[in-house]
């Protein structure tokens, strides 16, 4: 262990998939900034659901508690880890069920594929799921020849339209209804040509396309909300019903589950199903939850343990609440930045604030990630939202250290350890108080904002303040 | 009681009136207070910034300096949050536990200016008098760090022909973040575009806030749309006279 109670660097293997960034975080943010359109779909869509969220929220009294609860829980299963999931393991195994073990994305990968082959099925249905998207399962299949389709209305649209992901529970939040008109129009087979950018008519359109798919897939693959230890139950939480309908049409059945995904007790779903909801979309209980257990009759279940950095991050005792996330998004919602930059800037399928903690680490602190944990002005209302009371702001700031020192010594980490030395000296402080006097003529001239430099970016838009002539030390001194 | 002020590095170098009219607050309000100069800065700029290890020498300065003192008050929620949340667990990191004790200590007797007064001081009514539109905002440390949640605006409430303006989306940061106003510039001014224009909507003449840092923020942006509103801290509104009492 080093100064922080780091972790060494060998330790458990770091995953890969969709959580590395491809752009440091203030150059994918600008750009997004400069796009009107998605500012505006995006202050709306996120004002909406945090008023609703607040609405839901406020009215239970025991919501602090709630909130406690499910900390707990999931603090009790990261310390249990390994014997919970061999507890899942036997009680899927026992019910019919076959549990795959998967190190990391490949694996995963290959397993499902492998398991799709044997079928000989060339099209696979979707559920929703933030797994299946970490590790690019779709493009996988792909270059298996196997067709993978989206079954949730966002991820459908996304999907058609050879897009990203920018949300966690909407994922097409980036997007209008004009624009998923022309989507479908230009990619949905079989669509009215003439089709309309009415959202009850666009709804239609992909429940038309889906419910064919649905009738003739002979394989689903599908995430899953939690997975009860004891009992081998697998949960999934969705608003359209499309879940439901994967999960229960098709002969095979194959649920890709993050290892923090299990709950120890049955008992425990009660929490996670009143601060799940509440907290994503602000209802009080979600449309469909459906709960399975093992194989049933005229349908074989796989279940794919899916590790990916998950194991790395626990090592780390200050990072690894971040394994508590359920992935309800509040977070996104009540964040200041998430707000105006959109998911894409942060290049990773887990955006915003839990996506700022939760893909570098699961990535080892990928460099290419390095910008993330400073993506936040550490104003703390994602740590007010969470509803398993992770500490976003104060990991992050833990991840700032740990990127400060991979980067070893820059000229950043110089300036920093001199400023130090000389504010842990009274008296160099007050001879660099009265040196900032001499700046004085300085803080009105703009054009220092055309100067490279770090303060570049702050006069783009804001005056610096005038030291003043005399500090308050030498105030006090003198009065 | 011996009180002393910890003015926060940035109020000493750049807003030396804040400072001033803190001690001259607590003087009026019967309470002496001194100004150890042997205090700096509270080492949050370098642990925020991911620089532990440098803010460890300015821990155990902070904490030599205010250990004898009865109450140390701050014109800042945010530097109270870096001292009451940050500074034993520093300390602690670095094995130090005997300073890890002492900060804490430090840390319980230490206040921000608005729970000073009303949570020890029990003074909510300062005598103060400022007849214009003031508008409150809520900075995030202060918010949701300390809560102090009412507090402000009870003591705003109370200054004499004060007319306290709502702010709408009062509880949104400004955009500041310390270095992230430098390292997510962009962002950053986005953030802060939204708050100038809440600001001037509310019809406010000022725009006042229990840290200096985000008022500086505000302030300069303020200042580069030529806006016609100023901000001012907290303590230079409480610190008038002319009111009640």
């Amino acid at each position: 262990m080093s100064f922080l109670g780091m972790p060494d660097a060998a330790g458990p293997p770091a995953g890969h998939g969709h959580f590395v960034a491809d752009q440091p975080f203030p150059v994918a943010a600008e750009r997004a900034l400069a796009d009107q359109q998605l500012r505006r779909n995006l202050g709306h869509a996120t004002s909406t659901i945090r008023r609703k969220r607040a609405g839901v929220v406020a009215e239970l009294p025991d919501w602090a508690e709630l909130r406690t609860a499910g900390a707990a829980i999931k603090d009790d299963v990261l310390a249990h880890l390994d014997e919970y999931l061999e507890q899942l393991e036997a009680n899927v195994t026992a019910r019919g069920g076959t549990v795959h073990w998967a190190r990391d994305a490949d694996e995963a990968n290959r397993i499902v594929t492998d398991l799709v082959r044997v079928t000989g099925s060339s099209e696979v249905v979707k559920v929703k799921s933030m797994a299946t998207q970490e590790i690019g399962l779709n493009e996988a299949l792909a270059e298996a020849g196997i067709q993978a389709i989206e079954t949730d209305l966002a991820e459908l649209i996304v999907q058609l339209g050879r897009d990203r992901p920018s949300h966690i529970l909407v994922p097409a939040i980036h997007r209008n209804r004009s624009e998923i008109r022309d989507i479908f129009r230009a990619e949905m087979a079989g669509v009215d040509p003439e089709l309309s950018d009415d959202p009850g008519a666009l709804a239609e359109a992909a429940r038309r396309y889906l419910r064919a798919k649905f009738l003739s897939a002979e394989v689903a693959i599908s995430g899953a909300n939690f997975a009860v230890a004891e009992t081998g139950t697998l949960a999934v939480v969705e608003s359209e019903g499309n879940g439901r309908m994967c999960l229960t049409l098709p002969r095979t059945l194959i649920t890709v589950l993050g290892i923090e995904k299990v709950v120890p007790r049955w008992q425990d779903l009660e929490v996670f199903l009143q601060l799940l909801p509440r907290s994503s979309t602000g209802e009080r209980m979600n449309p469909y939850t459906s709960m399975w257990a093992g194989a049933i009759e005229g349908q074989a279940f796989h279940l794919v343990l899916l590790d990916n950095g998950r194991t790395a991050t626990l090592a780390d005792p200050r990072g690894r609440s971040a394994l508590r996330c359920i992935r309800c998004s509040a977070c996104l919602n009540v964040c200041p930045v998430y707000e105006r930059t959109g998911g894409h800037a942060y290049g990773s399928i887990y955006p915003g604030p839990i996506g700022a903690v939760l893909s570098p680490q699961l990535s080892g602190l990928d460099p290419a990630n390095n910008s993330l944990p400073f993506a936040s002005s550490l104003c703390g209302a994602c740590f007010d939202a969470c509803p398993v009371a992770i500490d976003i702001p104060s990991m992050l700031i833990h991840l700032r250290a740990r990127v400060n020192q991979a980067n070893g010594r820059t000229p950043e980490a110089l300036a920093m350890a001199v400023l130090a030395r000389t504010m842990a000296r009274p008296e160099r402080w007050r001879m660099v108080l009265r040196l900032a006097r001499l700046t004085r003529p300085l803080a009105r001239l703009r054009w220092l904002a055309r100067m490279p430099g770090p303060l570049s970016g702050w006069l783009a838009s804001r005056d610096l303040p005038r030291p003043p002539r005399q500090s308050l030390r030498d105030w006090w001194d003198a009065r | 009681m011996r009180v002393a002020l910890f003015a926060t590095c940035l109020v000493d170098g750049l807003f030396p009136d804040v400072g001033k009219a803190t001690a001259r607050l607590l003087s009026r309000l019967g309470h002496s207070v001194d100004f150890p100069m042997s205090q700096t800065c509270c080492g949050q700029l370098h642990v925020n910034t991911g620089y532990p290890e440098n803010a460890l020498p300015l821990v155990r300065n902070h904490v030599q300096t205010f250990d004898g003192y009865d109450a140390v008050v701050v014109p800042s929620g945010s530097c109270t949050a870096a001292i009451r949340h940050q500074h034993a667990e520093l300390a602690e990191q670095a094995g130090d536990a005997r300073l890890a004790g002492q900060a804490r200590a430090v840390a319980e007797r230490t206040f921000e200016l608005s729970e000073f007064l009303i949570d020890r001081l029990g003074v909510i009514d300062v005598g103060a008098r400022y007849p214009h539109r003031v508008a409150y905002h809520p900075t995030c440390h202060s918010l949701r760090l300390l809560r102090v949640g009412e507090r402000p605006y009870r003591l705003l409430r109370a200054v004499a022909d004060l007319e306290l303006v709502e702010l709408p989306d009062a509880e949104q940061c400004c955009g500041f973040g310390g270095t992230f106003a430098l390292k997510n510039a962009a962002v950053s001014s986005a953030m802060l575009a939204d708050k100038l224009a809440a600001i001037e909507r509310s019809g406010a003449q000022f725009c006042t806030a229990g840290d200096a840092s985000c008022l500086m923020h505000i302030g300069g942006g303020l200042r580069r749309r030529a806006s016609r509103v100023r901000t001012l801290h907290l303590a230079e509104i409480l610190a008038t006279t002319g009111g009640g009492r």
